[in-house]
């Protein structure tokens, strides 16, 4: 019997929207040679001692479940971490969940927070799941767009405009996913003002805050008054290079902690044992490395960062993560034109920058999460396309003359 | 010798490649080219950066290979003959690729380079065993390179498993 699948689909999973890396994902795992600016995660690989930690804890037999909110003892390392890194204070014993992968944070606060109809702000161009993730919670993401010539940075005017009265939460993230765009004390506090003003909550994505190059970091949970409202999510995959281990952890007030606890029991019930060991380690003995690793990205910005603009592709300095964002405007071509003809001529993989919400038009992602010589190698090969492009625009204007 | 952020930095870039243009790492650590290469200078006249060598692996190359030994020399020291003077007698030798003197319960390590087992056998009869001051020697041959200076050679080493497009 033929089946009708879309019958048998729920309205909210059909109703998805694809991500829109997928496709593009697809032409370019399909092709040889291609240096890809298309990573979102680092090239570095777990250092060496929370390796080995944890495949000891896996040879000493730790396979069991572990507490719901994970280990206390990893708990109590996460809440020294962010009082020695980022000066907020947190109890492990009911304030902090480690989760899979901060992506699962980020689920289970919105699931925690949101009735149905009530708006979270998205400020795009914003990492691909955001949306979904309001929207899978039963709420509605209202996107800002934000702007080039203002860093990519929201403005307390964009957030006022887009407020509502059901409106129950802004979504931040900084350093940010495309757009590598780091927001400083001030600009965070013209956004705590406005969230205390319209008594919203803070659901603040810090999952890059170990890459902040320019400035000293800044937790949104650590601004005076914001700590009461702030969902504060963090983990082990960028900084410290563990995007595998899927081990992120979510930090906020007890009362909201414990309706987080809840749903988290029902539908994943804990980290895995042997990882969250080697979390353990990677908080104790890793932040020489960390700081290692910092540097070598801090380099690559810079490099990449010059080598676009000299190339034409203009794009401001990234305070953060490890992207760059440039503008493709002046090819004429759609992202998605751009990155498709890229990787078929040249072989260099970029995200269209579409991908991150429709503002996103115009841009592509580079990661910088590579080595120097394939980024010095990618340079030359846009460089060479743009060329192309030139020519034709060129032979395009003589043709019309 | 206290060295400047700046030149700390520039080091680590020399110490991963040393294949960079200048260019390339000014571009990287956003300072001026002239700069940095005033900065190599300085560093190179200080004997900070010593040479530029090259890894090589003359072993995957036929009609290069290479065997090496390390020797552990013991010494007896004279009046007016320290470790140094002794030190030079060893490393004026070209077979010598490196010399150090040791702590504990030998005083120099020497590492040799030569085509075959016997050449080094009649290095260390011929030429070493017979200096003066030298009391003993324990020859051991390097059967295997696993990682040199930081870098690993032969084994498992971290390669780019990562999907070409990540969100």
């Amino acid at each position: 019997m033929n089946m009708n699948y879309q019958n048998y689909l729920s309205k909210t999973a059909n109703d998805l929207e694809p991500s829109g890396i997928r496709k593009f994902f697809d032409l370019a795992a399909s092709m040889e040679g291609v240096i890809s600016l298309g990573v979102g995660e680092p090239d570095f690989i777990t250092p060496w001692n929370i390796r080995e930690v944890a495949i000891e804890a896996l040879q000493d037999g730790y396979t069991s479940y572990t507490a719901n909110a994970g280990l206390l003892e990893l708990r109590e390392e996460i809440t020294s971490y962010l009082k020695r890194k980022f000066h907020v204070n947190y109890r492990a014993e009911d304030q902090v969940i480690v989760t899979v992968g901060a992506s699962q944070s980020l689920d289970l606060a919105f699931r925690a927070i949101l009735n149905p109809g009530d708006e979270v702000l998205v400020i795009e161009p914003a990492f691909v799941s955001y949306a979904s993730l309001v929207t899978l919670a039963g709420g509605v993401p209202v996107r800002i767009a934000t702007k080039e010539e203002n860093g990519f940075k929201v403005t307390p005017e964009q957030m006022e405009a887009a407020i509502t009265d059901k409106t129950k939460a802004i979504l931040l993230c900084s350093p940010n996913n495309p757009t590598g765009t780091c927001l400083n004390k001030e600009e965070l506090n013209e956004i705590a003002r406005v969230v205390k003003e319209h008594d919203l909550l803070v659901v603040s994505d810090e999952i890059y805050a170990e890459l902040a190059y320019d400035q000293e970091y800044t937790s949104f949970a650590s601004l005076p008054g914001m700590y009461e409202r702030t969902i504060l999510i963090n983990g082990f995959s960028k900084g410290f290079a563990m995007t595998g281990w899927r081990l992120g952890f979510l930090a906020a007030p007890s009362e909201i902690i414990s309706a987080m606890v809840k749903i988290y029991q029902y539908t994943t019930m804990c980290a895995p044992y042997m990882l969250q060991i080697g979390a353990i380690e990677a908080l104790r003995n890793s932040s020489d490395q960390v700081e290692k690793m910092k540097l070598n990205y801090w380099r690559r910005r810079n490099f990449t960062v010059q080598s676009l603009n000299r190339i034409g592709l203009e794009c401001h300095t990234p305070g953060g993560a490890f992207y760059v964002f440039p503008s493709i405007k002046k090819t004429g071509l759609t992202s998605e034109q751009f990155a498709s003809e890229l990787l078929q001529q040249e072989k260099v993989a970029v995200v269209p920058g579409n991908a991150f919400g429709e503002s996103g038009e115009g841009y592509i992602r580079c990661s910088y999460a590579t080595s120097i010589e394939q980024l010095q190698e990618a340079m030359n090969r846009i460089e060479r396309f743009l060329k192309t492009i030139e020519t034709k625009q060129n032979q395009k204007l003589e043709k019309a003359k | 010798m206290k060295l400047t952020n700046e030149e700390l930095n520039i080091l680590a870039i020399l110490d991963e490649s040393h294949g960079l243009s200048t260019e390339s790492i000014a571009m990287q650590l956003d300072m001026k080219k002239d700069d940095v290469q005033k900065l190599i200078k300085k560093m190179e006249d200080e004997n900070i950066i010593v040479s530029y060598p090259t890894l090589i692996d003359w072993n995957k190359i036929e009609g290069k290979e290479t065997i090496v030994a390390m020797i552990d020399v013991k010494v007896t020291p004279q009046r007016n003959v320290g470790f140094d003077e002794v030190a030079e007698q060893i490393y004026r030798y070209p077979e010598v690729t490196s010399l150090y003197l040791m702590s504990g319960t030998y005083d120099l390590s020497v590492t040799i380079e030569g085509k075959t087992m016997k050449e080094i056998a009649l290095f260390v009869s011929n030429k070493l065993a017979t200096i003066e001051y030298v009391v003993s020697t324990t020859t051991h041959f390097k059967l295997k390179k696993y990682k040199h200076d930081g870098v690993i050679i032969e084994g498992n080493n971290d390669k780019d498993r990562r999907m070409v497009i990540s969100p």
